[in-house]
């Protein structure tokens, strides 16, 4: 069975290639010329990728060859551009270029190293993804957790732009919901391959479809409760639709039944249309998202604009530099990203479309979309239920989370506070999307593997090796037609 | 489990198709809009992104650019401050532009068609070359002298306006607004400096924004007597016909008297000349009945009252400093017939006859011409910004009131005016001067304003000016007088002489 780890270094080195033009436009349309040192982030990346790519062809070494580079691409187009916003407030406040590992840039790039040392250790230590079943439990409860800590914790502690989402200690600040994700995954997923039986056959029908019983209903309606907390009280629909959605396409999956989606979508968007009319009637914790949603029905209206807190300025300018781009964009370094608010992070999107373009920014999504359908891939032909609703599972957030951020911006649904998987700047969301990416490695390494690798069988590290086989083993169902 | 898996691939797929879709409807749709909206701050910087084209006159800058260090590239200066200001204008970063500055900003900003090829070897050379430059047909010593001697005028007036126009031509020598404002700190890129300073400027009860020359319109006073004159020249009366005056006239219910200065020579008639020349009241207020409204109205328009669509610009196309109409008002009884008295004093240029400064020197330029009014102009030439000519003022003949022999007889008649009536103050040393003075009540209880229109011939019988001053509320009599010696030193500005 061939590896395909060539082929990943060669595309790696692309990508790298591909980010080295992106800085020579950059250092052209910043400087008019070309420094000869351009490539040196370029090739920082790529030393700190290939370090990654090493240990994914000794631990994993049938892992899917495109994963690596497509997420290195788009972490490396990202560092360019925050290298990019470092230059020109350089030049406008009249200082240095900025080194290599100062500004924002140079701590993306730092958090790059970070990140992949991350990856790497989750990709040594976990040498069979069935082992994180063990943890579950403990998973489940860190995740939740994590997801709570924000809400429970003062405000001057934990919001930012009106989103309660962050945990800030002094001059660092984490997300935990980033890490939340991976943590809920792995808990839903063993908890679904337990339940999935008693989920999936008992039921009731009704109009055609198979409803389940009222008490098996429990843990939907307690998730579904979860989300609408961290809706209220975190004033943040994105990050409630993500734990939702990932949480109701885990036991879609699981189940195998149509009925559990339409019940969580009718309570999602019930609860979201809800919360809206509170929103509009009483305030308080709604108003929040109260206020997000009439400005995404008119951003453009004088008072949404011109309201100075929670106004519509942000989507507004986003839009713009969008609309500016056009097509082909005003080419990378080229164009006016220091006007639209929270460049680096949340709207890195808008910053980067007003100059690469329609064109660009296609080639970005399809990017995103390659590295979610390589993860339902690896999920398809895994054989294990739980590697197949974790990978499932990973890969549905992680695109999930890029059409929420990139919907917001783009005046599709309500803009909501996400990041943009591997490209804003930040420690949090590039270390725990960096894991996500290390996890579905690891299980398409067991995909397409030669059927007893994996390292279940051989591994003397992985504890006893009963209890796998015991709980969820069994290759079932993989080939049903 | 492959199935559902699956379904949630698909159900990515078409999340992400949705993205794409709306990224085409933003990015290719709406694009246009948004490109141009007026929340986009990209809009200004790009358009200071490249220098503006100066405004000048006689060689000298009136409107040209400094390079800043700020994000907006080209700070616009305006070097002479508030002398030009009623004509330039000035183009501020958020709030709207006026003067030379809005009309021309096509071509000074480089968009317009006639500079295309200049963008286009922009593209390649990589070079942003600028806007065009306008070259307005202001004689600087005419603007400045107009200038100074309004604001150092010997009665203490505030406010008033003077206009100079080459009669031959049409092209205008000099356009003053009196008090006027510095346009520099407008243009401030610190927009919320600017709207300090234009709201400080908007609430100034001097209305210093207010350009008079073109957009106020007053009581011309005795200087409509030229109109009269010309309808009775034009209907068959000869500059010395006999007409009758008197000391006073009544004529339903109206009592017309002379004024101080102003009294009739002789008895109960005098001829239109002398009539004229001394500004009889009595005489041209009969005369206005006798010749009646229509013909008195008629000859207005000839003369361009009535006229809400000229502009001073360019001749190619209409736009520029917008010109507001010159009125007669309304002569007539609720039942349409003839209201006399109002007739009789609007004969005089009071009760509802409004004019602008610029019809007054349209007027007087007129009759130097031989009765070919020629249109207005400000823009002598447009250059492009390698300062080759695109454009040059092609003189047009605007509109002809009246036939050259009867302009020659008006302008006989207001030769004399100058040389022994009421405009004695406006002769110049070397030149033939005619004009016609003014004194309009405008408010009870206010002092009047002072108006003087004229012209003046070089020695070589050439009209090289005509002008007209007015001054709002002259205090101490006499208040034409003031303007008839501002408008000498004007019109002897204007020819090239003086200091």
């Amino acid at each position: 069975m061939k590896t395909h780890r060539n082929a990943e270094l060669g595309l790696l080195a692309f990508a790298m290639i591909l980010v080295a033009i992106y800085a020579a436009t950059v250092e052209a349309n910043q400087f008019n010329t070309i420094h000869p040192t351009f490539w040196i982030p370029a090739a920082l990346l790529l030393t700190l990728f290939i370090g990654l790519h090493f240990v994914v062809r000794f631990t994993a070494p049938y892992a899917d060859p495109v994963l690596l580079p497509a997420v290195a691409l788009i972490n490396g187009l990202g560092v360019s551009f925050l290298r990019r916003l470092d230059i020109a407030r350089a030049i406008a406040n009249k200082k240095p270029t900025p080194g290599w590992f100062e500004g924002t840039s140079g701590h993306q790039l730092e958090w790059t190293l970070a990140a992949l040392i991350l990856a790497a250790v989750l990709l040594l230590v976990v040498r069979d993804h069935k082992v994180v079943s063990r943890y579950a439990y403990t998973l489940g409860l860190v995740g939740i957790v994590l997801v709570m800590v924000p809400a429970v914790l003062p405000s001057s502690l934990s919001e930012v732009n009106g989103a309660k989402l962050w945990i800030k200690l002094g001059a660092f600040s984490i997300q935990p919901g980033e890490f939340a994700k991976l943590a809920l995954v792995s808990f839903f997923a063993y908890y679904l391959v337990r339940k999935r039986e008693v989920l999936s056959l008992a039921s009731r029908r009704f109009l055609g479809i198979d409803f389940p019983r009222g008490r098996d209903l429990g843990p939907v309606v307690t998730v579904w409760l979860l989300s609408l907390l961290v809706l209220v009280f975190e004033k943040d629909l994105g990050t409630a639709l993500l734990y939702f959605g990932l949480f109701v396409v885990t036991l879609y999956v699981a189940t195998e039944r149509a009925s559990w989606l339409i019940i969580g979508l009718v309570l999602f968007f019930g609860g979201v249309y809800v919360a809206y009319l509170l929103g509009a009637a009483v305030g308080g914790p709604f108003q929040n998202f109260y206020d997000r949603a009439s400005i995404w029905l008119d951003p453009f209206a004088q008072a949404n604009y011109n309201k100075p807190i929670g106004g519509s300025y942000q989507l507004v300018q986003g839009l713009l530099a969008l609309g500016t781009g056009g097509l082909f964009g005003s080419g990378p370094g080229a164009g006016s990203p220091g006007l639209v608010p929270a460049v680096r992070t949340d709207f890195i999107f808008a910053g980067m479309g007003e100059e690469i373009g329609l064109f660009g920014l296609s080639a970005l999504l399809v990017c995103y979309l390659l590295i979610v359908e390589r993860g339902l891939r690896a999920a398809l032909n895994v054989r294990d239920s739980f590697g197949k609703l974790v990978a499932g599972g990973l890969a549905f957030t992680l695109g999930l989370q890029v059409f929420v951020i990139l919907g917001g911006i783009t005046g599709l649904i309500p803009l909501t506070g996400q990041t943009t998987p591997f490209l804003s700047a930040g420690g949090s969301s590039l270390m725990a999307n960096w894991l996500l990416v290390a996890m579905l490695l690891r299980i398409s390494n067991a995909a397409r593997g030669p059927a007893n690798s994996g390292g279940s069988s051989d591994r003397p590290g992985g504890g006893p090796k009963k209890q796998p086989t015991q709980l969820h083993g069994a290759p079932t169902e993989v080939f049903k037609p | 489990m492959n199935a559902p898996l699956r379904r949630a691939g698909v159900v990515i797929l078409v999340l992400f198709g949705l993205l794409f879709a709306n990224l085409n409807w933003v990015q290719a749709y709406k694009a246009d809009k948004y490109r141009n909206s007026s929340y986009n701050g990209r809009v200004i910087v790009a358009q200071y992104d490249r220098p503006r084209g100066g405004i000048e006159a006689g060689g000298i800058a009136l409107a040209k650019n400094t390079l800043t260090d700020d994000t907006l590239k080209y700070l616009r200066v305006y070097p002479k401050n508030e002398i030009y200001a009623p004509v330039v204008g000035y183009r501020p970063v958020n709030l709207g532009a006026v003067g030379i500055e809005n009309a021309e900003n096509d071509f000074l900003s480089g968009e317009s068609d006639t500079l295309f090829a200049d963008r286009v070897k922009d593209m390649f050379t990589g070079n942003n070359t600028g806007g065009g430059n306008v070259v307005l047909s202001l004689s600087t010593k005419a603007q400045e002298t107009a200038w100074k001697e309004l604001t150092n005028n010997e009665r203490g007036v505030t406010k008033g306006a003077a206009v100079a126009i080459d009669p031959r031509t049409g092209a205008i020598q000099a356009l003053v607004s009196m008090p006027s404002y510095n346009p520099n700190p407008l243009v401030s890129h610190d927009t919320k400096a600017a709207a300090a300073a234009y709201q400080k400027l908007l609430k100034d009860d001097s209305q210093p924004l207010l350009n008079r020359a073109t957009q106020e319109t007053e009581p011309p006073g005795s200087t409509f007597k030229v109109i009269d004159s010309a309808a009775a020249l034009a209907n068959g009366y000869k500059p010395d016909s006999q007409i009758p005056a008197g000391s006073t006239y009544k004529e339903s219910g109206a009592v017309i008297h002379n004024a101080e200065d102003e009294a009739c020579p002789g008895g109960d008639t005098v001829t239109i000349k002398d009539a004229l020349t001394q500004s009889c009241n009595t005489g041209f207020a009969r005369l206005g009945v006798k010749l009646g409204r229509d013909t008195i109205v008629n000859m207005a328009k000839a003369w361009g009252f009535e006229d809400d669509k000229l502009t001073l610009g360019n001749l190619k196309e209409n736009k520029g400093l917008p010109v507001a109409a010159s009125r007669t008002g309304d002569m007539s009884n609720p039942d349409g017939s003839v209201d006399k008295a109002a007739l009789a004093q609007s004969s005089i240029g009071q009760r509802e006859v409004r004019m602008t400064p610029v019809q007054g020197a349209l007027m007087a330029a007129t009759v130097a011409n031989g009765g070919k009014q020629m249109r207005p102009y400000l823009v002598q030439k447009l250059l492009g910004p390698d300062r080759r000519t695109i454009y040059t003022a092609d003189p047009q003949v605007l509109r002809t009131p009246v036939s050259g022999s009867v302009a020659s007889d008006l302008s006989d008649m207001m030769v004399s005016v100058v040389e022994n009536g009421t405009g004695k103050k406006a002769r110049i040393k070397g030149f033939t001067v005619g004009g016609k003075t003014g004194t309009a009540q405008n408010a009870a209880g206010a002092d009047p304003h002072g108006w003087f229109i004229g012209f003046a011939y070089d020695s070589k019988g050439q009209a090289v000016s005509a002008v007209c001053v007015m001054l709002e509320n002259v205090p101490g009599g006499h208040a034409s007088a003031e303007a008839a010696r501002i408008a000498g030193l004007i019109m002897k500005a204007a020819a090239g002489e003086g200091d």
